[in-house]
């Protein structure tokens, strides 16, 4: 059996800012079923290689026919984007998994993004708010913990991630083989979310992303931290800062964090969020607050987190208003909308800042100005300097180099499988993994296919009588130095494995039983009577067979085990006698043991 | 297999199951009806009740449903199916040396603890300057009036637990969700299924490889808030254990709640109160959704509907947020985004309120007439008391009883003579009589083992044989301190064979599609996990020069039991293909015996046995011995 891993595409890392894009879309085959972990959007391109290239699948007929279900992570569009292209322009009725919140945003998330390249920059060949919509109607959602069987042979089951709201590990199994994929997550608590947790599963191969390969913690709070410090002296020189965003996730995150700094220093400025979706998105987070972390939890109904008391709601001409202000706008990469507007007003004045805190598509505003553009033209040949500060920022939670070897670790796996991340950095952390945990790992590129040889053990009934005897003839320890072999007979029956005692495999398939027994004269001299003679043997044999029941039966015989042994006298000679040995099949061991040592004769007195 | 019964009340089960050596308690729901032995407990002094003669009314009393059948101490895991049935959670895990786990979904872990608190708040904020014990005496219990002196086991009946025992309780709940898989030892596995009752309620699937015990507890196939009862995954067990089917097999959930909206109007209209005891978390989200739809036709929008308990803020809230674990309808709400339940949007408009107690800002807010849920619904503690004293008097007012865990007539009995109009409508979604009997139709459990109350029609109404359970074969009834044997017994159990071991197994086949292998291998036992593997090659024997004693020890290699007959035929060719051509065959009553006259050898040849007499030459007995095998399967 073999378990092999087709990455339709791994990762790819611009090189800039340490921008984290690529997209996620790992094909699984394990146990003759095919799973899609995945379907994500490169956002750095504007062509066919935004989405993963299916026609590896397709050459081969429907996707339907070939995929068992699809699992998605979470809602970010490096991991969901190409979602309805497949499902819908593509083709896939299957069964699509994700969780309860992934559910609810990554529909939203989807049609900004659709709004602007097919909206904003008229591009073709994309798909529609209606495909978004029959897309959703295939996703089943997924609980924590729950374990959903796909079909007889296909269980799944979602584990927390961190990372971002609803974000889920999958654990994924097919008869005795297993395989865990991680998506995005974070080994740490964070303002808001929870740290990623798995039980002991040890799947046969754990796929991890590896952003964060060779980073050891640090990471987030300092980039945190340099956050605050920026938004603050900008505030305190009394300059105004813009933060273009999208409506969920990052956005509610640097709320939460502008929230509590301005609780603690007790700042005065204000904080708008631009209108549209602010009220809404908040809301989600209201509502799936058991997917936040304990803290938020707890305390949710004497305060709810995402009410936030310092942040309100923006109104255009607030732009224009003196002293300083922070504001969050949608959208994300200043291409269009409100965040426009207000840039064009705050980018004369060297005091303001924006803050970028995602990646932005080549050609917007966003883009030009991150890559250091200073004349930006405008429609109507108009063209704008740029004097404010431009900052990035990224706020990804992703796992570090320690906290993969924590999660590998808690789940044990037989195998590592390395995606999402540089090549340098995962070739560090390999070394890494092998050295530590003595296991296999495998970093596979783009359109490469790892195959893992697993080695399932076998399960079969056995049967409780034969298991408890057993069980009781091996006492409770086991003894290394004398392993007890058990026997038994193995009936295969259809599918059915049931292993019994040989009596009772006789009886269950109506077999009788054929009895095989040796009979064996063996001439001994020895001056004595017979019954002396048989109590020699007796006394020999008992000295010689340690562990063995030996019986001197009333009858005149000798028992070893369950071999026979019988005394005669010839009628010539008394002190010629003949000894009968008579042993079944199951003893022949010890039967022919017997006879070899007897014929060597009786020991002398 | 072994089943102690606990508690008789068969909507507050008790059980324990002894399953492949773990102890799992199903359930542990605190009975509280022996309060209505005690007076209400007032929230601000009663004169009437203070002037009462003789016995002085006293903090409430639990009975807690557990006997000295077995040690408590010895459970490993306790599975909870709904936040009502974990009341006495705090009387098994503490003082009893419980060290086990306790299961439980998110929801229940959540209302339960809520519950809880509410109970102790209710206890705790009118304490008592004295309490009473000594008429616990059996001597002195003899002499007390009414139903008090018939009473039975008072001395089981203890004082409230405190926060700090229900803080240490909780702390023991591991959280699940449903169609989860929890390993208990390696041995059983357990997992919860919704059971479409209240919030995370769950029934329990108790499974090894080969055996199924379904534990039903309070589910419900109406569609209320909760996520719909998964009934596919009880089929095919064992064994069923049915407990919690409504009290109130004759009242229609939907009438009823008809029933109390009209009321409700009705008196509100006349200028009256309307006063609804009930517990603060369960169906009370039903009648609240239910009056956001009445009360624009009803007219009653600007009516204050108040909802007092110390926790009714935490449960509106806490309703909102389990959208993973309500009906299909609720759950869609979120995704657009709104709450999914309406009473946040009669929060929102001012017509419902909540409040911890009635001190404080309700005394400021509150007009008459207005609609009040308040707790405890069997009238002996909480706020409802007040209100009682309160109302009691006028004939304008109304209490309207939608809990079926207590009877009315005693629940009001302390209050007597009452001007206040009485209405009982109470609403119990569990399944009825008529549900229960399709649903094992449906699932085909090969044993059901049930309270013995419902074997037999209710006392009341003996005659209707509906209001029973009638099966084939009949189910086992358990009353209070039973212990059951369950009727089955565990024959196979997974074992794994080790991939080595599996790759030199040779089948052979014996009949059309049944093959057989013999097996030889070392059993390893490991967290109730039994692997097989090939026996290990005994390691080469260091050469000794000892050379005297090589030969002690016969090799142990137990031979395989034969099956099959020794055809005379083939046998007689085989032997002359090895060179035995002298044979004279001898024919006997049961078969053959063949004397090789040149080795002085005889074999008797039988259908089902063979017997080789041979003398001193091993060698030809050894050919002799493999020839034969070769007409036989090894077993």
């Amino acid at each position: 059996m073999s378990l092999c891993v087709d990455l339709l595409s791994a990762c790819v890392f611009l090189q800039g800012a340490g921008q984290d894009v690529g997209r996620s879309c790992i094909l699984v085959s394990i146990g003759g079923k095919n799973i899609m972990l995945d379907c994500g959007m490169h956002m750095g391109y504007n062509d066919d290689r935004r989405f993963p290239d299916f026609s590896y699948v397709t050459q081969n007929g429907r996707l339907t026919d070939f995929l068992d279900c699809v699992i998605i992570s979470h809602f970010h569009l490096d991991h969901c984007g190409a979602l309805p292209y497949m499902s819908e322009m593509v083709g896939y009725d299957g069964p699509i998994y994700m969780t309860h919140p992934t559910k609810a945003i990554c529909p939203i998330l989807l049609e900004d993004f659709r709004k602007i390249t097919v909206d904003k920059k008229g591009e073709t060949n994309f798909f529609t708010s209606q495909m978004i919509k029959d897309c959703m109607k295939k996703v089943v959602p997924l609980n924590l913990h729950q374990t959903v069987q796909v079909d007889d042979e296909l269980e799944i089951k979602a584990y927390y991630a961190g990372h971002v709201l609803g974000a889920a590990m999958v654990y994924i199994k097919v008869g005795s083989e297993s395989v865990v994929y991680t998506g995005d997550y974070n080994m740490t608590p964070d303002r808001h979310l929870g740290a990623a947790w798995i039980d002991k599963c040890r799947p046969d191969i754990l796929i991890s992303e590896s952003t964060y390969a060779t980073t050891i913690r640090d990471s987030k709070r300092c980039r945190e931290r340099d956050f605050l410090k920026k938004v603050h002296e900008s505030i305190e020189r009394g300059g105004k800062v813009l933060i273009p965003v999208f409506a969920l996730g990052r956005a509610q995150e640097l709320c939460i964090l502008l929230e509590t700094f301005w609780e603690r220093m007790n700042l005065k400025a204000p904080i708008y969020f631009s209108t549209g979706m602010t009220e809404k998105a908040n809301h989600y987070y209201k509502l799936f607050i058991t997917w936040t972390n304990q803290k938020i939890r707890k305390t949710f109904v004497q305060r709810n987190m995402f009410e936030f008391k310092h942040i309100k709601a923006f109104d255009r001409s607030y732009a224009d208003n003196p002293g300083p202000m922070v504001v969050f706008a949608t959208p994300g990469m200043l291409h269009a909308g409100q965040s426009l507007q207000i840039f064009k007003k705050w980018a004369g004045n060297e005091k303001n800042m924006v803050i970028m805190p995602g990646y932005c598509v080549q050609g917007t505003i966003g883009h030009k100005i991150l890559n250091g553009q200073r004349k930006l033209e405008m429609e109507g040949r108009a063209t704008l300097d740029v004097k404010l500060q431009v900052e990035y920022m990224s706020f990804s939670a992703h796992a570090d180099a320690k906290g993969i070897m924590q999660l590998i670790r808690m789940a044990e796996p037989r195998n590592m499988l390395l995606v999402h991340g540089e090549a340098a950095k995962m070739e560090f952390l390999k070394g890494k993994i092998e050295q530590e945990f003595s296991i296999d790992c495998y970093m596979p590129a783009n359109g490469e296919t790892v195959t893992v040889k697993t080695n399932p053990s076998v399960p079969v009934d056995m049967s409780v009588n034969l298991l408890k005897r057993e069980m009781a003839l091996g006492g409770p320890l086991p003894d290394p130095k004398k392993p007890r072999s058990m026997h038994g007979t193995l009936i295969m029956k259809e599918s059915s494995l049931k292993l019994v005692s040989s009596e009772q495999a006789l009886k269950e398939l109506g077999l009788n039983e054929h009895q095989l027994r040796f009979t064996c004269r063996v001439p001994l001299q020895d001056p004595h009577s017979d019954s002396e003679t048989l109590h020699r043997i007796y006394t020999h044999l008992k000295s010689l067979l340690k562990g063995y029941t030996i019986q001197h039966l009333p009858d005149g015989t000798v028992m070893v085990e369950s071999i026979v042994i019988k005394v005669s006298s010839s009628a010539e000679d008394a002190n010629a006698k003949i000894l009968l040995l008579s042993w079944s099949y199951q003893d022949e061991d010890l039967g022919s043991f017997l006879s070899s040592v007897l014929k060597k004769g009786l020991p002398k007195m | 297999m072994k089943l102690y019964c606990l508690s008789g009340h068969p909507t507050l089960p008790c059980n324990v199951l002894k399953f492949k050596s773990t102890t799992i308690m199903l359930d542990c729901g605190l009975d509280t009806t022996s309060v209505l032995n005690f007076l209400p407990l007032p929230l601000v002094h009663s004169p009437r009740l203070s002037k009462l003669p003789g016995w002085i009314s006293k903090d409430g009393t639990i009975n807690l449903e557990k006997k000295e059948l077995l040690d408590l101490s010895t459970i490993d895991v306790i599975l909870i199916s709904n936040y009502h049935c974990m009341m006495a959670l705090p009387y098994i895990t503490e003082h009893t040396g419980f060290t086990g786990t306790v299961y439980a979904t998110e929801p229940t872990l959540q209302i339960g603890r809520l519950l809880m608190e509410e109970l102790v708040n209710f206890m705790e904020r009118v304490p008592k300057a004295q309490s009473a014990t000594s008429w616990k005496n059996k001597d002195m219990q003899r002499l007390l009036p009414g139903p008090l002196k018939d009473a039975v086991d008072v001395w089981t009946w203890k004082r409230c637990y405190g926060i700090q025992e229900v803080n240490s309780a909780l702390s023991r709940v591991q959280l699940v969700g449903y169609s989860q898989k929890v390993e208990l030892f390696g041995a059983v596995q357990v997992s919860p299924l919704s059971s479409g009752y209240s919030l995370g309620s769950s029934n329990w699937i108790i499974q090894s490889h080969h055996e199924k015990v379904a534990y039903v507890s309070g589910s419900s196939l109406l569609t209320t808030h909760p996520q719909p009862m998964d009934q596919s995954s009880l089929k095919n067990s064992d064994v069923l254990i049915l407990t919690g089917l409504t009290q109130m097999p004759t009242a229609n959930p939907d009438g009823m709640l008809g029933e109390f909206c009209s009321n409700l109007a009705m008196t509100i209209r006349a200028g009256g109160n309307v006063l609804v005891p009930c517990y603060s978390s369960g169906v009370i989200y039903d009648l609240l959704e239910c009056l956001y739809q009445f009360i624009d036709s009803a007219n009653l929008g600007t009516t204050p509907f108040y909802f007092i308990s110390p926790v009714a803020n935490s449960s509106l809230e806490f309703s909102q947020i389990f959208a993973e674990w309500l009906c299909h309808n609720k759950q869609t709400k979120v995704y657009l985004p709104e709450p999914p339940f309406p009473h946040a949007e009669l929060i929102q408009t001012n017509k419902l309120k909540h409040y911890p107690s009635i001190h404080g800002d309700f005394s400021s807010d509150f007009r008459q007439p207005c609609v009040v849920f308040t707790g405890h619904p069997s009238l002996r503690f909480g706020d409802v008391v007040h209100f009682m004293e309160l109302w009691g008097k006028s004939g304008l007012n109304t209490i309207i009883f939608t809990e079926p865990d207590f009877s009315y007539l005693d629940a009001l009995a302390p209050y007597q003579p009452l001007a206040m109009k009485c209405v009982y409508c109470p609403i119990d979604t569990r399944l009825n009589f008529h549900q229960v009997a399709k649903l094992l139709k449906e699932v085909q459990p090969l044993h059901v083992v049930c309270p013995e109350q419902y074997t037999q029609p209710p006392m009341t109404q003996s005659h209707r044989s509906d209001l029973m359970l009638e099966l084939q074969p009949p189910p086992m009834p358990y009353r209070r301190c039973s212990v059951l044997n369950l009727p089955f017994r565990r024959r196979y159990e997974r074992v794994y064979i080790l991939p080595e071991l599996a790759h030199s197994l040779v089948p052979t086949e014996v009949k059309p599609g049944v093959s057989i292998a013999t097996v030889s291998a070392v059993l390893h036992s490991k967290d109730n996990k039994h692997t097989l593997q090939s026996v290990p090659k005994p390691p080469p024997v260091p050469p000794t020069k000892k050379r005297k004693r090589v030969m002690e020890e016969p090799p142990v290699a137990p031979k395989p039991l034969l099956s099959g007959a020794v055809p005379l035929e083939a046998f007689l060719a085989t032997l002359q293909m090895h060179g035995i051509t002298e044979v004279k065959v001898e024919e006997t009553a049961d078969g053959h015996i063949l004397h090789l006259q040149a080795e002085d050898t005889l074999i008797q040849l039988e259908e089902d046995g063979t017997h080789i007499v041979c003398d001193n030459n091993e060698p030809l007995r050894t050919t002799l011995r493999d020839l034969v095998l070769r007409f036989l399967q090894k077993l």
